[in-house]
């Protein structure tokens, strides 16, 4: 083997998709674009709690933005392709590199012991199951499938018919624990492997990780508690 | 071979009339000698490097920085060591520094002081011609370093910090925290793996070298075997360098590493490469001392730990007391009361000497009062403890995971240890032995120490002979021996030595005795240490000459290994190489016993001033005493490379 | 002094194609001041003399340095303290202990034998790219550049790295980036390695890849496990310079 660089020969997409960090890149950002939608997404399911008129024009309004330089709904639909890519990158990355991870240890310990925190060890199977659980979402409260309301343009309806069930609570409260583990070392993770941490930020760091995934845990369970309550009906 | 005289003082061993001389070395004012021999040494065509093949044994600072530079230089070479990967070699477990003559400090430190400083240290027993050649390389060999990134420590405006060591008194050591053999090892390493990676070098790691292969009087080739399968097998070359360490672990208890071993160079010496000096053995002051029966090995402190800490034992013999409820004026400050001027800074050999008298008279302190306090209360009240923190916070660490006592409350307990030979394969100003095409560097030959090495002095040593020497040395020899024609692998010499390895390691095997490898090799250890460590006596000598022999029969009557050589064996390892040491420790004992006079390291109870230092006597043993093998058991043959002295005039050494 | 009896659950495997198990042993009379390795010593001399063979392990210097021994001791790399086996001492047990000690285990470190792994996958790593290339003879003056304390100390704190592979050991993924990071990081931030610094972390990462260890999910495992207390930050700069490698191309 000559001692020129072997990466030379090597073009940006292989050195970004055919590595480790690069993968685990690629799932960063993806991550970073799928919070930034939660985020939004989150504060927007906060209309709840301002009646049904309030709530109804604003899922409305996402339908409008960009207009008229967008045609009607083009934006919610560049949004959901944009976010279908992340989903699928993220998890088609996930795949990947889990496969990798448990080929490179094939054989256990026989002296088991638990060490790293509990977000830590919940990323993978947090990972599928809000894989699962976005599938359920959609058929519930974006194509009203699944809902026992099932209305279009009746965001507000839909929201309190599925939050009335049993079942609904469940699973949403199940998933939304779990996407807060996931977003707590997520996001922390995701800096790291951008490049961003370092030994002076990191407490900030992990603390924002924490805040952020709590706010929105707790922003986004706020609805159906209301519910449940009676707040919201 | 010439004549032989019989000996006069002793029946052991025989005498060779003509002196050994170093032909090698170049005439002329001592500091031009080097540049002379480069410009003299013939040169090979850089097409025609690739050609030759060079076999490297050992991964240490010696044999990596030289397997990398040749290369580098377009040699292709075969290199060898037991470990599992080349950056394990005990190199890097140096601690203190490398010493080089930069006078970055402008203290007056030069390429001539560092030279009179080596000479003086080794108490005039090294060759002039080599320690200035040395000194000269040294400087070269930091900014070879230092583009190789290794991380020494440096001062705030970004240059190379050094400090003092060993009690020398200029600041001419540069260091890496308490790591320095380690970062010197990993820049070695780190060259070799780019040449191993670029298909220069072929690496045979877990691939012990077993014995030597000599035709025509010429080295070509060694015989080892992998570790892994047990194969054996022979590898030919142009020539052969040995870079495989000192024969510390012949004492069993030792700061070398665990595998550390004399094979390489003991299988060489019985192929005809003369031993030089092998009783001079370095024993360092500050160790740790040993806590029972179990111990497999000794921790040395770097001995930057005396420049602040001071050592004492109690005035009274028998004295049971915590060291906290001995008051002031029941303490002896012994180094301080025996030598005023270097106080606790004298040098390794009459500090370790001056714990064993201690000890010996019942003062010694710890488990079986082995041992000495090294006490920094005063250094704590003067400086306070962040700054001793700061400078000994490692080391202190390290001293309280072993012993689970803390030093910044209680004095440490130090006892001196084993930690590096002089002796080694005799060699000339080209670093050959007297075996053409065999060449020896680093801590496996004798060359630069003398009888007494300074500290910071071994890294120095073995990064100036793989990176500097060697390999114009080895060109020279390699361009004067173009026609060297190809061994056939069925060459008798080849056979013989395969036969040879193959069948003791099948004795080993097969014996079926009652004693573990690790019992001989303890009371092997226990015995040297005894009669041939800190010092040594005509009547302790002869006791060993006799003992060892015995202990030799019956390693072979009753030593048990178990398994087979046909895979991962490491009692087979062990065993193989205790049977070295018990001929090896032999040679030690009657050098020692030949050289009745005390100097370095070497300390003949006989050979005292009337004050009870050592006594060098030069009228007599001005020489280094090269040993030429003759059989198992049989007398050697003595030959005596006279010592001359035209810069550094020997005077005693004084430290009072 | 009071010694102590113990309780060893060894993984015993006769070679590398062979199947292994957890073998039980009793030792007793092992001293607290003892070494880990010390009282495998014990272990290997009754086994001997009672015509069995030695459990084989890697050790070498017995400081912590060479970075040759390491075991998992009850599950953790190198065992209860943070420290090399080498170092470990007995007295971090107690009489009547089971010990469960167990090789490293990673796809790409294979078992050779008993406790012995091949970590040969490492010296590759170094050999592609963690380096600088500066032959013998053409180093300009030490002091013609000048390195800032603060960048000197980083590649110190880096270049401590023993290769142990505690780290591949203690990752759930079997992954190498703690011991690529480190060398990466040593060599980048100082300016000899400058010239270099992006081929240095392609390649290594490469090969890393390559050799069959997993990737890395920031579990920090890796760094609580190394006994030279390499920073898990080692691993955001590696992937730093990455990114950076890949976006000046």
């Amino acid at each position: 083997m000559a001692l020129a660089t072997r990466a030379g020969s090597r073009s940006i997409p292989a050195l970004i998709w055919r590595s480790t960090i690069g993968k685990k890149t690629v799932m960063a950002v993806s991550g970073l674009i799928m919070l930034l939608y939660l985020i939004t997404h989150m504060l927007g399911n906060l209309k709840v709690f301002f009646g049904p008129d309030e709530m109804n024009a604003y899922a409305q309004w996402l339908r409008t933005i960009g207009e008229p330089f967008l045609k009607h709904e083009w934006f919610i639909w560049i949004a959901r392709v944009g976010l279908l890519a992340a989903v699928v990158a993220h998890g088609v990355a996930a795949y990947q590199l889990s496969r990798l991870d448990l080929a490179a240890r094939p054989v256990k310990y026989a002296h088991t012991r638990r060490r790293t925190s509990y977000a830590t060890r919940t990323m993978r199977w947090g990972g599928v199951i809000l894989g699962l659980f976005i599938v359920w979402h959609i058929l519930d409260l974006t194509t009203g499938t699944v809902n026992p309301h099932g209305v279009h343009g009746e965001a507000y309806e839909n929201v309190v018919a599925t939050f009335s069930t049993w079942y609904g609570n469940v699973i949403y409260i199940v998933a939304l624990v779990a996407l807060g583990l996931h977003i707590r070392h997520g996001l922390w993770s995701a800096v790291q492997t951008l490049g961003l941490g370092s030994r002076t930020r990191d407490r900030a760091l992990r603390a924002t990780a924490t805040t952020v995934a709590l706010v929105l845990t707790a922003g986004f369970v706020s609805v159906p508690v209301a519910v449940m309550t009676g707040i919201v009906s | 071979m010439s004549s032989f005289t019989e000996p006069t003082g002793y029946r052991d061993y025989t005498t060779a009339e003509a002196p050994l001389r170093d032909t090698a070395a170049p005439g002329g004012p001592i500091a031009e000698r080097w540049d002379r021999r480069r410009f003299e040494a013939k040169l090979v065509n850089p097409a025609n490097r690739r050609k030759h093949t060079v076999i490297v044994v050992g991964t240490g600072l010696a044999g990596g920085a030289a397997g990398a530079t040749l290369a580098e230089a377009g040699y292709h070479v075969e290199q060898f060591c037991y470990q599992d990967s080349p950056r394990r070699a005990h190199s890097i477990a140096a601690q203190g520094g490398i010493n080089a003559a930069k006078n970055y400090r402008n203290d007056g430190d030069s390429i001539h002081r560092l030279f009179y400083d080596t000479v003086k240290g080794g108490d005039f027993r090294a060759r002039e011609s080599n320690v200035h050649r040395l000194a000269q390389v040294s400087v070269e060999i930091i900014d070879q370093c230092v583009a190789q990134g290794v991380p020494f420590a440096r001062e705030y405006g970004g240059l190379l910090d050094t400090r003092s060591f060993g009690g020398v008194q200029v600041s001419r050591t540069f260091y890496a925290r308490g790591q320095t053999g380690q970062q010197l090892l990993l820049g070695a390493y780190q060259a070799l793996s780019r040449q191993i990676d670029a298909g220069n070098i072929t690496m045979h790691a877990r691939t012990e070298m077993l014995d030597l292969i000599v035709i025509d009087g010429r080295a070509r080739g060694i015989v080892a075997r992998d570790l892994l399968t047990g194969r054996i097998d022979t590898y030919l070359a142009d020539a052969v360098v040995l870079a495989s360490g000192g024969y510390g672990n012949v004492f069993y208890l030792s700061t070398n590493a665990k595998n550390s071993n004399a094979t390489a160079i003991w299988r060489a010496h019985r192929r005809g490469a003369y031993f030089a000096n092998p009783c001079f053995t370095q024993i360092h002051p500050t160790c740790i001392p040993r806590s029972g029966e179990h111990q497999s090995k000794l921790t040395l402190m770097s001995e930057s730990l005396r420049n602040d800490g001071r050592i004492w034992v109690p005035k009274r013999a028998g004295d049971s007391r915590p060291p906290a409820e001995i008051p002031e004026d029941e303490r002896d400050y012994y180094l301080e009361r025996q030598y005023p001027s270097f106080g606790n800074l004298v040098p390794r050999d009459i500090a370790s000497r001056a714990a064993k008298n201690v000890c010996d008279e019942g003062r010694g302190v710890g488990p079986g009062g082995q041992g000495v306090y090294l006490d920094f209360a005063d250094a704590i009240a003067r400086l306070g403890r962040d700054a001793v923190e700061a400078r000994y916070g490692n080391l202190f660490e390290m001293y309280e995971r072993i012993t689970a006592e803390n030093p910044y409350e209680v004095p440490m307990r130090i006892y001196p240890a084993i930690h590096y030979t002089m002796g080694g394969l005799w060699v000339d100003y080209d670093l050959q032995t007297t075996v053409p095409g065999l060449f020896a560097i680093g801590e496996a030959n004798f060359s630069d120490h003398g009888a007494n090495r300074l500290g910071a002095s071994a890294l120095m040593q073995g990064l100036a002979d793989g990176y500097f020497i060697l390999p114009a040395t080895l060109a020279d020899y390699l361009a004067r021996n173009t026609g060297l024609a190809e061994v056939p692998a069925d060459h008798p010499a080849v056979s013989e030595a395969v036969f040879e390895v193959s069948d003791r390691l099948y004795r080993l095997v097969s014996n079926n005795g009652d004693r573990t490898p690790d019992s001989f090799h303890r009371e092997l250890g226990t015995l040297l240490w005894d009669h041939c460590g800190m010092s040594r006596t005509e009547e302790g000598l002869r006791e060993a000459l006799a003992r060892i022999p015995a202990l030799r029969a019956e390693f072979w009557q009753r030593i048990k290994v178990t398994g087979s050589g046909q895979e991962l064996n490491q009692s087979l390892e062990k065993a193989n190489r205790i049977a070295d040491y018990l001929e090896l420790a032999e040679l030690m004992c009657l050098d020692a016993l030949h050289r009745s006079e005390s100097c370095g390291g070497h300390f003949r109870e006989e050979s005292r001033t009337p004050d009870g230092e050592a006594a060098r006597r030069d009228e007599e043993f001005s020489y280094a005493a090269a040993w030429e093998f003759r059989g198992t058991g049989a007398p050697p043959v003595l030959h005596r490379e006279e010592l001359t002295f035209e810069y550094v005039h020997p005077t005693q050494r004084s430290y009072a | 002094m009071t010694t102590m009896n113990l309780t060893l659950r060894i993984w015993r495997q006769a070679g590398p194609d062979a199947e292994g198990r957890l073998t039980t042993y009793q030792v007793s009379g092992i001293s607290p001041d003892m070494s880990f390795l010390e009282m495998l010593d014990t272990l290997n001399e009754e086994l001997i003399l009672a015509d069995e063979e030695p459990v084989a392990f890697d050790h070498d210097c017995r400081e912590g340095i060479c970075g040759a021994c390491g075991m998992v001791i009850n599950g953790a790399a190198h065992g209860p303290e943070r420290t090399t086996t080498c170092q470990l001492h007995m007295r971090h047990f107690s009489d009547g202990d089971t010990i469960d000690i167990e090789p490293w285990r990673a796809a790409a470190f294979p078992v050779v034998k008993d406790l012995v792994v091949d970590r040969s996958a490492f010296d590759r790593i170094i050999g592609s790219g963690g380096y600088i290339t500066a032959p013998t003879g053409s180093a300009p003056e030490a002091h013609a550049t000048a390195v800032p304390k603060p960048d000197a100390d980083t590649a110190f704190e880096h270049a401590e790295c023993i290769g142990c592979g505690a780290c591949v050991a203690a990752c759930p993924n079997g992954s190498a980036m703690l011991f690529t990071s480190a060398k990466v990081v040593h060599l980048n931030v100082l300016p000899q390695g400058a010239p270099e610094r992006e081929s240095r972390v392609l390649d290594m990462v490469g090969t890393m890849d390559a050799e069959g260890f997993g990737g890395c999910t920031n579990t920090g495992e890796c760094a609580t496990a190394c006994p030279k207390g390499i920073p898990l930050t080692s691993i955001t700069a590696m992937n730093r310079e990455y990114l950076r490698a890949v976006r000046k191309r």
